[in-house]
């Protein structure tokens, strides 16, 4: 096996573009190095991205939060401006694992591993997060929700790096939230999970909405049909009911050891009703 | 020197102290030594190829391009481990299960292991190994195991226990009852009637320590093992008797052991590493890996359960009744049999009757559990209990004092109790303050009873006594729950010293006289017994040096509070003379002193304990919180009550995790799907509030300071406390363990529907 720590982003690219389909992009390592106990796993090439200049950083602009794809989940929670702006998105981040993976894994990589059951992934969806990719041809942004695109696989061709995760400063009254079921209280896989993120107007009631649904699919999925329900309610028990239902109906889970089908579409629905009361409140609304 | 066990009731000084254990520096700082910290000179790495398969005839094995391997120096499979077993089919069943021989009767099934140069190579070497499998019929259900078209795993096997011997093969392997009086009668007299059906799911004892040995045989015949094991003197008899070596010529060395509650009484990899070190020459370094630890050692039975019991109005229970199936892997088992000795044992009934079926399937070999089978008979017998006492209209607690075994009650399995604690476990729990505690929305109280037998067996210590009074004390019990602290405080008592004076070290098969392995709840009661022999014995020589340096009578030195003292006033000028005093002088008056001790601790004296438990249940996800829990269980006498309440604790979090998350989970293909700790779900730090505990004291007559086995009993009532606990939280009777969420939720909106 080859190790590479490269210092610029463009020699990452360009040694992922020369190598065989084994070679991997380390920077957590909070998968990658799991799956390497594996028997059947052999890696050829692994490039350490951590050694890139801002790949460790937060960056504020004027109006977003760009996160390097090396940013520890752990540095989220220590970010005040980001915490502010998007509670949810950080909550599940520090959700992944243990504190001492927090202070490993990277939200970057959370999305690349492709898991359906990744946490911070429908936080990220749901808060319509862009990822910034490198590649051999240069820069190109594309929605987060447009990453994954099965178990394990990415839309990500060979060459390409995902830099950054950029997340747009929150418009006023506005509120996004993640919860996910695991039957322990932590270190644990969500065997679902719901983000939701919303905006209110100015009467109070919801002007729009994402919510992305995950584990309860191939991939994590914004939901719009789930996200109808809502707009233009200051989230009545009846819109909360329909919320459910079309989060239960939009689920098309499997039957494995973390939860069966029914027990999935049910709490997929529970979940995004209680993950929208925070959203709401988070944006200032009241019932 | 013959030795009276008799309980004395004394004063004790060090005994019920509670110092810091000697290993615990070690343990905390990663200095202690555990089954994979060992290496030597020349080491070669094993790895194991398993049977990916549930069931399947081993058709053709081809070897050769992994012994060609550069860095592989020796390839071995069942035809390196010849059947030596003499017709002894326990034995055979252990061989088997170490190599498969026809068949690979589970997923997981070992069928051959290489020993190459490093890890890489071995793995290199599994890949080339070709075995070509003709895959049969599985069934790894313990119900769908017992039908009558269900594939049989062996040809051979036909139910035992039942008359006329049968004539077709089986996967029951045996049937056994235990049971008095007359059940038919007694539920003819009953006002109620409870029945139901349960299952309770397999879980493994999920030690964190994985199997690991260094095995090393040499050309001479001789061999060394050094190995995690709960009982290195059986590990010693087992693997010499598979591989035909000289009992006295292999040494066996227990390392620290991180957990085994059962787990690690059975031979899996040892057998296997010294038939690689034989064939290679050189010693030989075996690691299970997690998933190797889940798919082929442990685990507990799966099981299905059938109760009856019948009371009178007035809460009497005229006669109890219960059918016990047990799986217990591919080959026979003996657990069911527990399962039915101790369902009812809590209880004083005339009339009771219990049958166990010992039911094979293709799932790994069962091994002890700690309490084996208890727990999942006490969760099918305690939630009846509760559920007739709902019945009745009367408090579960008291239902169950009015039924319960005391001395002198005839037991369900068939010996009559002494002293027991059942009852005042039972009295401490109805005047506990968490029994009338307020409970709050979606919250649910249960409790339940259990009891485990304790074991005593084979015990032999020395305890040597330093030139500067300082005491070695070498026992050859493995310490897997603090019995270095506790043992060292039972030498420190009985020669009148320090606690800090004495050290205590578990010692090698080479070193010492056999001992029965760490099982039973044994490891203290019988080695604390060995150890006051062997003190008194150290005390009685003391006693004549003392007389030889004063040149009296020996009749006329007493031994007190740590002094030889001579008697009477004729003496009056001497003063005592301190064990430092007699041992400084040892070289001047006989040489080294020492006891030894050899003995058979019997009358290990039965344990009972009460819980309660308390949770809340997310009725829209069916997610369980321990919101309360209290264990209380007869110690007889806590030798180091930390320790105790360490069992108790342990214990209660073991069966929680088993009552609400763990659980094996096979796919249609018969491989199991959740080998590891991310989908095998034993409880984290923060899914249990800490477990308080109480210590009852009822002193056991058969040992001299009372002490009764507490490791094992405080697993047997959490599945149904729990159990109990959410069915009354959700007002739906759970009977399928575990209540992982999509259970109960499940169950609620059948209930809902």
């Amino acid at each position: 096996m080859r190790y590479e720590r490269p210092e610029t982003i463009m020699d990452a690219t360009a040694l992922l573009a020369q190598a065989s389909d084994s070679a991997f992009v380390l920077a957590g390592g909070t998968d990658l190095l799991v799956k390497m106990q594996n028997d059947d796993f052999e890696a050829e090439l692994v490039v350490d991205i951590k050694s890139i200049a801002g790949m460790a950083d937060v960056v504020e602009t004027d109006d977003s939060f760009v996160i390097g794809a090396a940013v520890p989940c752990a540095a989220l929670g220590e970010h005040e401006a980001l915490c502010a702006a998007w509670p949810g998105v950080v909550e599940a981040a520090n959700l992944i694992g243990s504190t001492q993976i927090q202070g490993r894994c990277t939200v970057a990589g959370n999305l690349c591993n492709a898991s359906p059951a990744a946490d911070s992934v429908p936080a990220l969806v749901a808060a319509n997060a862009q990822a910034r990719i490198a590649g051999p041809d240069g820069i190109r942004t594309v929605a987060v929700e447009d990453i994954p695109t099965g178990p394990g696989k990415t839309s990500l061709a060979k060459g390409e790096i995902i830099e950054a995760i950029v997340l747009a400063k929150p418009t006023d009254r506005s509120g996004d939230a993640y919860l996910r079921f695991i039957p322990r209280t932590e270190m644990d896989i969500a065997v679902v999970g719901v983000g939701v993120c919303l905006a209110l107007n100015d009467d109070g009631a919801v002007a729009s909405v994402r919510v992305a649904l995950g584990a309860v699919g191939p991939t994590v999925m914004l939901c719009p049909e789930a996200a109808e329900t809502l707009v233009g309610t200051k989230l009545e028990d009846a819109a909360l009911e329909a919320l459910a239902a079309a989060c239960s109906a939009a689920s098309t889970p499997i039957d494995d050891k973390r939860g069966t089908v029914d027990f999935r579409k049910q709490v997929a629905g529970v979940l995004a009703r209680r993950a929208a009361l925070i959203a709401f409140e988070r944006a200032g609304g009241s019932q | 020197m013959s030795f009276d066990a008799a309980y004395q009731s004394q004063k004790l000084k060090s005994v019920g102290t509670r110092p810091l254990r000697p290993d615990g520096v070690d343990k905390v700082t990663g200095r202690a030594r555990y089954g994979a910290d060992f290496n030597m000179p020349g080491q070669l790495v094993a790895r194991v190829l398993r049977s990916p398969h549930a069931h399947a005839r081993i058709v053709r094995m081809d070897t050769g391009a992994a012994e060609a391997l550069k860095g592989v120096k020796a390839v071995v499979t069942a035809a390196d481990l010849p059947d030596l077993t003499n017709g002894d089919a326990e034995l055979f069943a252990v061989l088997d299960n170490c190599m498969a021989r026809t068949k690979a009767l589970y997923d997981g099934h070992a069928v051959a292991a290489v020993a190459a140069i490093d890890e890489r190579t071995a793995k290199q070497a599994l890949k080339l190994i070709e075995v070509e499998y003709e895959i049969l019929p599985h069934v790894v259900d313990v119900d769908a195991a017992m039908v009558a078209d269900a594939p049989i795993l062996n040809d051979e096997l036909f139910t035992g226990g039942v008359d006329p011997k049968p004539d077709t093969p089986s996967n029951v392997a045996n049937r056994a009852e235990f049971g008095h009086g007359d059940v038919d009668a007694g539920f003819a007299e009953a006002d109620f009637i409870v029945e139901r059906s349960y299952k309770t799911e397999q879980t493994h004892q999920g030690y964190i320590e994985p199997h690991a040995c260094v095995a090393s045989c040499n050309p001479d015949g001789t061999a060394e093992l050094w190995v995690c094991t709960q009982g290195h003197f059986v590990f010693r008899q087992n693997c010499a008797d598979l591989l035909g070596l000289e009992v006295s010529k292999l040494r066996v060395t227990s390392s620290e052991i991180g957990g085994g509650f059962g787990g690690k009484t059975h031979v899996w990899a040892e057998p296997v590493a010294l038939a690689l070190s034989r064939k290679a020459g050189r010693p030989v370094k075996l690691v299970m890996s997690r998933d190797e630890v889940f798919r082929a050692s442990g685990p507990t039975s799966a099981t299905s359960i059938d109760v009856k019991i019948g009371a009178k109005a007035d809460g009497k229970i005229t006669a109890a009744m219960a059918t016990l199936r047990y799986s217990s892997g591919p080959y026979p088992g003996m657990w069911a049999e527990l399962g039915a000795m101790t369902s009812f044992a809590c209880y004083d009934l005339e009339n009771v009757k219990t049958v166990g079926f010992e039911v094979i399937v293709n799932r790994p070999k069962v091994a002890a559990y700690r309490a084996p089978s208890a727990p999942m008979a006490a969760f099918a017998v305690e939630s009846a209990i509760d559920e007739l006492a709902q019945k009745l209209g009367v408090n579960a607690v008291e239902l169950r004092i009015k039924n319960a075994a005391r001395e002198g009650t005839k037991s369900s399995y068939g010996p009559v109790y002494g002293p027991i604690g059942i009852g005042p476990t039972l009295e401490a729990a109805q005047s506990h303050p968490h029994m009338s505690a307020p409970l709050g929305k979606n919250q649910g109280r249960g409790m339940a009873c259990g009891f485990w037998f304790n074991f005593g067996g084979q015990t032999c210590s020395d305890l040597n006594v330093n030139a500067d009074g300082t005491v070695a004390l070498a026992v050859g019990t493995v310490d897997v729950g603090g019995s270095r602290a506790s043992l060292s405080l039972i030498a420190a008592e009985e020669l009148g010293i320090d606690y800090k004076d004495v050290k205590a070290v578990v010692a090698d098969t080479a070193t010492l006289g056999y001992n029965d392995m760490t099982d039973g709840s044994r490891g203290t009661f019988s080695s604390s017994m060995a150890t006051i022999s062997a003190a008194r014995n150290a005390i009685a020589i003391m006693r004549a040096r003392a007389a030889l340096t004063w040149d009296i009578p020996v009749e006329d030195v007493y031994w007190e509070d740590g002094h030889a003292k001579a008697a009477g006033t004729k003496y009056g000028n001497l003063s005592p003379l301190s064990v430092r005093d007699i041992a400084a002088e040892s070289g001047n008056t006989g040489g080294p002193i020492a006891g030894h001790s050899e003995l058979v601790a019997d009358g290990a004296g039965v344990s009972f304990a009460t819980h309660i438990c308390d949770v809340e249940v997310d009725p829209e996800t069916g997610a369980t919180s321990i919101i309360r829990y209290t264990v209380i269980q007869d110690a007889g006498k806590a030798v180091h009550p930390s320790y105790v309440e360490g069992q108790y604790q342990g214990g209660a979090a073991q069966g929680i995790g088993w009552a609400l998350n763990e659980e094996y989970i096979y796919g249609a293909d018969g491989r199991l799907q959740n080998s590891g700790f991310l989908d095998y779900r034993i409880p984290v730090c923060s899914d249990l509030p800490m477990i308080d505990t109480q210590i009852l004291e009822i002193p056991n007559p058969n040992h001299p300071y009372g002490v009764r086995g507490v490791g094992e009993t405080s697993i047997v009532p959490p599945l149904a406390a729990t159990a109990n606990a959410v069915s009354n939280a959700v007002g739906v009777r759970m009977s399928h363990i575990p209540m992982s969420p999509p259970r109960i939720l499940a169950a609620l909106n059948a209930e809902r529907d």
